[in-house]
């Protein structure tokens, strides 16, 4: 007899498993060599601590009450649980705090189109460690984790998540105009943003052009040149808060495979500062990102910088079962 | 494991670049706007049974309109030219939509039969209007935003047939020239909104081949004002 599952769920046969399980050792023992130590937390939480860590987009598709009556919610991504985590029983701990996981996580899918309902993420989380120098920690771990998984290819995006967000209100666009600006530029509508950004009053054709060649910026260190030239305070401010983190990247020796991109924009909204995403060109999704939330621990009462990736475990595994074949990906 | 970034199309070892190319009424305007960046589109043009053309520089692959997002979104595709209706309809598809190439403009419009009053007619007496399309998700939106309440109807062909015999009190359709409306009887109540071709690319080619989309994408802007 035939038993179905939900969509975006999936069973996992003991010759996938097998190959998950290593690459989960693998990365695992690339966090403990680095000093962050696991933690596992529970899947449920109270729906207060995951709306508390983001009520906006983060906040867990699967609520219930349990038996007192209590609204309880499936964990949508491991940062929130972390940082109530920290705020709890960290608090008197001397910073950093180096903390990793691999888990799964909840969101809601869209019908027929192969998403995940409930997916492993692997990552690390580096509580009370300030930019630039804690950022370039934890994109270090990240290269030595994408090696450890055979990804050699592989490259990380850096970008600042308030360089928008700044450059907006700078031009006098706030409220519901920006948020709906935000939106066009993190779906990279270019042409829906070129429209909408013309309609807006103040903000002439100059300026529209300005926002839509930030947004496509991307390469080596010389984007940041690129960057300067189109000018203003906000441009300037990021551009000066992406080429420290370069630098202490390149102190490290690890900005080699690092591609400065001003049109990066993640949409979790507990992010602040420097944005991470991760690529691979054997497969056409996104692996993975993180960056810097320097407000969420915060939010839970303990005052610390905080900065962290997570790579969804299912797509590194099928980028490293491409790279094996050759690369020769879709 | 110096991998260079700058230019990041050599970091890729897996060819020239695909861009999906939609079949239908958007081919030919595609393979003219192709033809004047240098692109040679003759064997697509030819009468090849082929979906996969490889050209100087770029492999042309041959689909659907419709199809072209799902292609790009999962990078089967890099990049990929389709029409503002298919993306609309499928506005949850991650694809980056990053230039509008201004050729095969038609108009999404609300059609009725002419002179009939069952549109407002039921929209006073029921409160709700039954609206045939292939564009269910683009009609709900339109109606949901200007404040009715529709039952839309999918169908899959002669759209025009839903409220010649009933199915439907009015039909959301794409209009070229009109003619097909205006055969069958029907005239346009409102416009919706207008679509062109549009050029996309898929999240990860964007970045991780930059150079390349970006070369394309100025190439391609550059044609649209010779």
């Amino acid at each position: 007899m035939i038993h179905p599952i939900p969509p975006g769920t999936r069973d996992v046969l003991p010759d996938e498993m097998r190959e998950l399980r290593r690459l989960h050792l693998a990365m695992i023992e690339v966090f403990e060599s680095r000093g962050y130590g696991e933690v596992a937390t529970p899947a449920i939480e109270y729906d207060e601590v995951m709306a508390r860590g983001d009520g906006r987009t983060a906040a867990s598709a699967y609520r219930f009450f349990d038996e007192r009556g209590d609204l309880l919610a499936l964990r949508s991504d491991m940062t929130v649980p972390i940082a109530r985590l920290v705020a709890s029983r960290y608090a008197g701990a001397d910073p950093p705090i180096r903390l990793c996981y691999l888990a799964n996580a909840f969101r809601a899918v869209r019908p027929q189109r192969g998403q995940m309902r409930e997916f492993a993420q692997a990552g690390v989380e580096l509580i009370g460690a300030p930019a630039p120098d804690g950022t370039a920690e934890v994109v270090d771990v990240l290269e030595a984790t994408l090696d450890a998984a055979g990804l050699n290819r592989a490259v990380i995006g850096l970008g600042d998540s308030d360089l928008f967000r700044q450059l907006l209100s700078e031009l006098g666009v706030e409220g519901e105009a920006r948020d709906s600006v935000l939106g066009r530029l993190a779906a990279h509508d270019l042409v829906g943003l070129e429209a909408e950004l013309s309609e807006l009053d103040g903000i002439g054709a100059e300026q529209v052009d300005t926002c839509v060649a930030l947004s496509q910026l991307r390469g080596g260190k010389e984007v940041l040149e690129e960057a300067r030239a189109l000018g203003g305070a906000a441009v300037e401010r990021a551009t000066a808060r992406i080429g420290d983190t370069f630098e202490a990247l390149e102190a490290r020796g690890v900005a080699d495979r690092v591609q400065i991109d001003l049109g990066l924009l993640r949409d979790l909204g507990y992010y602040s500062g420097a944005i991470l995403e991760v690529y691979d060109p054997a497969i056409g999704h996104v692996l993975g990102g993180g960056g810097r939330y320097d407000g969420l621990l915060k939010r839970f009462g303990l005052d610390l910088p905080a900065a962290g990736f997570a790579l969804y475990l299912e797509r590194v595994h099928v980028a490293q079962m491409e790279e094996a074949r050759g690369g020769e990906g879709p | 494991m110096s991998v260079e970034v700058a230019g990041l199309g050599h970091t890729k070892a897996e060819g020239p670049l695909k861009l999906a190319v939609p079949r239908g009424a958007l081919l030919d305007e595609t393979l003219d706007a192709l033809d004047a960046i240098g692109i040679d589109t003759s064997e697509v043009r030819g009468e090849s049974r082929s979906l996969i053309f490889e050209t100087e520089g770029i492999t042309l692959v041959t689909m659907r309109p419709s199809d072209v997002p799902t292609y790009v979104e999962a990078g089967a595709a890099d990049v990929g030219i389709t029409g503002k209706d298919v993306l609309l309809e499928q506005a949850d598809r991650v694809v980056y939509e990053l230039l509008d190439l201004g050729f095969g403009r038609c108009r999404m419009v609300l059609a009725a039969r002419k002179g009939d009053e069952s549109l407002g007619e039921s929209q006073r007496r029921l409160g709700m209007m039954r609206i045939a399309t292939k564009y269910p998700r683009t009609a709900e939106h339109h109606f949901e935003s200007t404040g009715r309440q529709v039952e839309v109807i999918e169908v899959k062909g002669s759209i025009e047939l839903a409220p010649l015999i009933g199915l439907a009190d009015g039909i959301v359709d794409l209009v070229a020239t009109g003619r097909t409306l205006e055969e069958n009887d029907l005239e346009v109540r409102e416009e919706i909104l207008e679509c062109t071709a549009r050029f996309v690319a898929n999240r990860v080619a964007h970045k991780l081949r930059a150079a390349e989309v970006d070369e394309l994408t100025r190439k391609l802007r550059e044609g649209l004002t010779r």
